[in-house]
């Protein structure tokens, strides 16, 4: 009764129907996680280390990927800047996304005054400019990394919150919320068992999405001369110190762009190409 | 070709998220004369609004027509270009939904959508098709014809918003009007002036009908013959009168069985001295900012009292907005109530559920009317149907599991549905798992608000069925919320009517041929009989049904 031909391009493991998309963008992403642990194991050269006699020097045999401006090795400081852009990123977008999910779906679930307060003390945040935030917190404190996290991470924490808060919202009418509620269930479990694992997707893509705004936003950041200090640098600190070698299309500034747009690209195409999990059990 | 609609071995395939090929119509035969009014009847997920569907060339997203003639006055819409089936649809053929609520464009008033119709395929000039959608309304018996047509669909009720939506596929002049369920969101007293309406108006045109419903009552008023689907195929054909007597096929004959009245076996009324287990005194509960005298603005629930004994039911009856399910809300704590008190096995409960101890709360459940929105969809029903066990009884992993393939035993359900998610669960079985979360907590009282009225007929009854067991198994007391009769008679011991927010009767269900309270009269009339000539009979008293009916 039923036929068993499959018609679709979709190939699919452990019960999930995957795209080739998807796949590339989680191999892209997979490489400059990696690369990011063992940065320091694998450079070739001392990041602070001038290895090259001329300034912007091309690709060649021993030095991969050129030299900057000073004549140090461009690929390890691309590698090493992975580390930081990766991973500052990585640590403000995990503290916004928490903060941000947890407090939406409080006060989705206890509503009230505590909402409302919530609500719009985090819009308040959200009016004012990022780039002029971070700017006044670096001037004011200096910058260092946990100041670059946790600038980041309160930047982004209105968004998160906001986004939690309208998909609560709707999992807060279902009658399952009600008749948890009669059962004489506490806040933290409502948001935890019962609101959380039905948002847990769209949290998940917004997270990824987020995370791609910080690494940008940290760019931009670095590329002003507020990120990371010398000789510590990132992708958009890299861009940004090596601008001066873009009339003679120096790989040194070509390079950290390219890194920049395939790690936020590879993102964003892997959240939209997310596993899908098949219902049909018969298949 | 002397019919108006033959279909010849339709076959219609859907391609399931794995890529995999189900066929869900298998060769499905069927022929409509001109005038006539065929029925398609079964239970949901037979294919029964796939092959109406089918009969306008349109296949839903997923699914594609694969085989088949469908010859609609001499033209095979399976073979159409797409153009041609539009220009066919709406003038032709047209097509009644279920929800004609959600049908309805909320910002646009109901005339402009009615003629929307002749404005698309240049029919007629507007002038002429507001004279003739103001005479369907009136062929419909709609209220005020000429003004209704100026109102947005927010402004008329769902009886009357169902007759415009058959006005709206009636204004090109088709000749097969495909129906599906549109009385199923109803309540019973409205039903019949709408069912009253479709019948007239197709008769008068000689139009004919496809009429898809799982409710076989409904069905036996309106169609000439029936056509009984299951998995996709026919089971049984044959004119209304056949079927109904002489049904062949075993699925026919379940159906006709959910019908048969199943009146409880009389309690023993040995104990009749039994302790009331819940008294609510002069419940008045509402909506809305509170007024100077502590009652809300809107009165939803209004000085209710009642009584229900140990190990015995009470039902409670009327129609959508009389206050039935926020009585039950309200008892249940999740409302709390404005003014008067609630009594249960001799203690008074706190108004609001939040105040109330964990051992009063687990003794009432509540069981919800969607299963699907009442269980979570992210777990699996192990885990629903485990955590009242661990939040009331405190029981670990290993009892946990123990009691939960017990209490599966308990609804009938296989112990291997535990691992399932609920969308992968029949609405039967959703509405057990439901039940069992409620059993899962020990109660002596379970309110069931509406639990049968989005199942089949066929399952419904299987699950009051399994309800009676349980009471006698586990002595439980339940409160049963409805406005279906039949399923409130066949389980209740008293009938509590509401109208309006207030109580107006309570009877025993052996009074019922009886009641004394007009408004009783008329919703008690008003229950579709598996006779055929019981729509066309019925005379109701009319200073009654415009005291009460809304139309």
């Amino acid at each position: 009764m039923t036929m068993a031909r499959t018609v679709s391009s979709r190939r699919s493991f452990l019960g999930h129907s995957y795209n080739l998309v998807g796949v590339v963008a989680s191999l892209v992403i997979l490489a400059w996680t990696l690369v990011a642990i063992f940065a320091p194991y694998i450079i070739p050269h001392p990041i602070g280390d001038i290895v090259d006699d001329d300034y912007f020097g091309p690709m060649r045999q021993g030095l991969w990927l050129g030299s900057d401006y000073l004549g140090r090795d461009m690929l390890s400081r691309v590698l090493m800047g992975a580390r930081y852009t990766v991973g500052i990123s990585l640590a403000a977008v995990c503290i916004a996304c928490f903060s941000g999910v947890v407090l939406g779906m409080i006060a989705a679930v206890t509503g009230g005054w505590i909402d409302t307060c919530l609500s719009r003390f985090l819009d308040a945040m959200n009016s004012i400019p990022s780039k002029l935030f971070g700017l006044v917190v670096v001037a004011a404190v200096g910058s260092s990394i946990p100041v670059l996290i946790l600038t980041l991470a309160v930047i982004y924490i209105p968004g998160a919150y906001r986004f939690a808060r309208a998909l609560a919202v709707n999992i807060n009418t279902m009658d399952f919320m009600t008749v948890a509620r009669v059962r004489g269930e506490n806040t933290f479990y409502l948001i935890g068992s019962e609101i959380l694992p039905n948002i847990i997707r769209p949290v998940l893509a917004d997270f990824g999405l987020r995370f791609v705004f910080i690494v940008l936003l940290l760019s931009g950041l670095s590329f002003l001369g507020l990120g990371l200090q010398p000789p510590l640098a990132d992708w958009g600190a890299l861009v940004r110190e090596n601008i001066g070698g873009l009339p003679f299309a120096a790989p040194a500034v070509i390079v950290p762009s390219l890194a920049i747009a395939s790690l936020t690209i590879s993102v964003n195409l892997l959240i939209d190409n997310l596993p899908q999990k098949i219902r049909d059990r018969d298949a | 070709m002397t019919n108006l609609v033959e279909v010849r071995n339709l076959r219609i395939e859907a391609t399931t998220d794995a890529g995999r090929l189900v066929e869900i119509i298998k060769g499905v035969s069927l022929d409509i004369g001109d005038g006539e009014i065929v029925a398609l009847i079964g239970e949901s997920g037979s294919g029964k609004t796939t092959v109406a569907l089918s009969l306008m060339g349109h296949a839903r997203p997923g699914c594609r027509i694969t085989g088949g003639e469908i010859n609609v006055n001499g033209k095979n819409m399976a073979a159409l270009p797409e153009k041609e089936r539009a220009r066919l649809r709406g003038t032709d053929i047209a097509y009644v939904p279920q929800s004609a609520a959600a049908a309805f464009n909320p910002s646009s008033t109901v005339m402009e959508q009615v003629i929307e119709v002749t404005r698309i395929h240049g029919l007629m000039p507007p002038e002429q098709a507001r004279k003739r959608a103001i005479e369907l309304f009136r062929a419909l018996s709609l209220p005020d014809p000429e003004g209704i047509g100026a109102r947005y669909p927010h402004q008329v009720s769902g009886g009357q918003l169902q007759r415009l939506a058959a006005a709206m596929a009636l204004i090109g002049d088709p000749k097969l009007v495909i129906f599906d369920e549109p009385t199923t969101a109803l309540d019973v007293t409205t039903q019949i002036d709408v069912l009253k309406a479709f019948k007239s108006v197709m008769k008068a045109g000689g139009i004919a009908g496809v009429y898809v419903s799982h409710d076989l009552a409904v069905v036996a008023q309106i169609a000439d013959r029936i056509v009984v689907l299951k998995g996709g195929e026919v089971q049984e054909t044959g004119t209304t009168a056949e079927i109904l007597s002489a049904a062949r096929h075993p699925y026919t004959r379940e159906l006709l069985a959910a019908f048969e009245p199943k009146p409880r076996g009389a309690q023993a009324d040995a104990d009749a001295a039994a302790k009331p287990l819940l008294r609510v005194d002069n419940l008045t509960a509402g909506y809305g900012a509170v007024r100077a005298d502590g009652l809300p603005l809107i009165r939803a629930v209004h000085s209710v009292s009642l009584v229900v004994q140990k190990g015995r039911n009470l039902g409670v009856i009327g129609e959508s907005g009389c206050g039935k399910s926020t009585l039950a809300r309200v008892i249940a704590g999740i409302h709390p109530a404005a003014a008067g008190e609630i009594v249960f096995d001799g203690r008074e409960l706190e108004r609001a559920a939040r105040k109330r101890s964990q051992d009063q709360l687990r003794e009432m459940q509540i069981v919800f009317q969607y299963a699907d929105t009442a269980l979570n969809p992210a777990k699996p029903v192990e885990d629903i149907i485990s955590r009242p066990l661990a939040f009331y009884h405190g029981l670990d992993r290993h009892a946990r599991s123990k009691r939960v393939d017990e209490l599966l035993d308990m609804v009938r359900l296989p112990r291997a549905l535990r691992y399932r998610h609920p969308s992968e669960l029949s609405g039967g079985q959703k509405q057990r798992v439901n039940f069992a979360r409620a059993l899962a907590a020990d109660p002596k009282l379970i309110i069931c608000d509406e639990i049968t009225s989005a199942l089949d007929t066929v399952v419904a009854s299987a699950v009051i069925e399994l309800l009676k067991e349980l009471q006698s198994e586990l002595g439980l007391s339940y409160i049963f919320i409805s406005h279906d009769l039949s399923v409130v008679e066949a389980i209740c011991d008293e009938i509590m009517v509401m109208y309006n927010g207030e109580r107006v009767e309570q009877i025993t269900p052996d009074k019922l041929k009886a009641p004394t309270h007009p408004y009783s009269k008329l919703l008690f009339s008003s229950v579709p009989k598996l006779d055929p000539t019981w729509l066309d009979g019925l005379v109701r008293d009319p200073e009654l049904v415009s005291q009460y009916g809304h139309r």
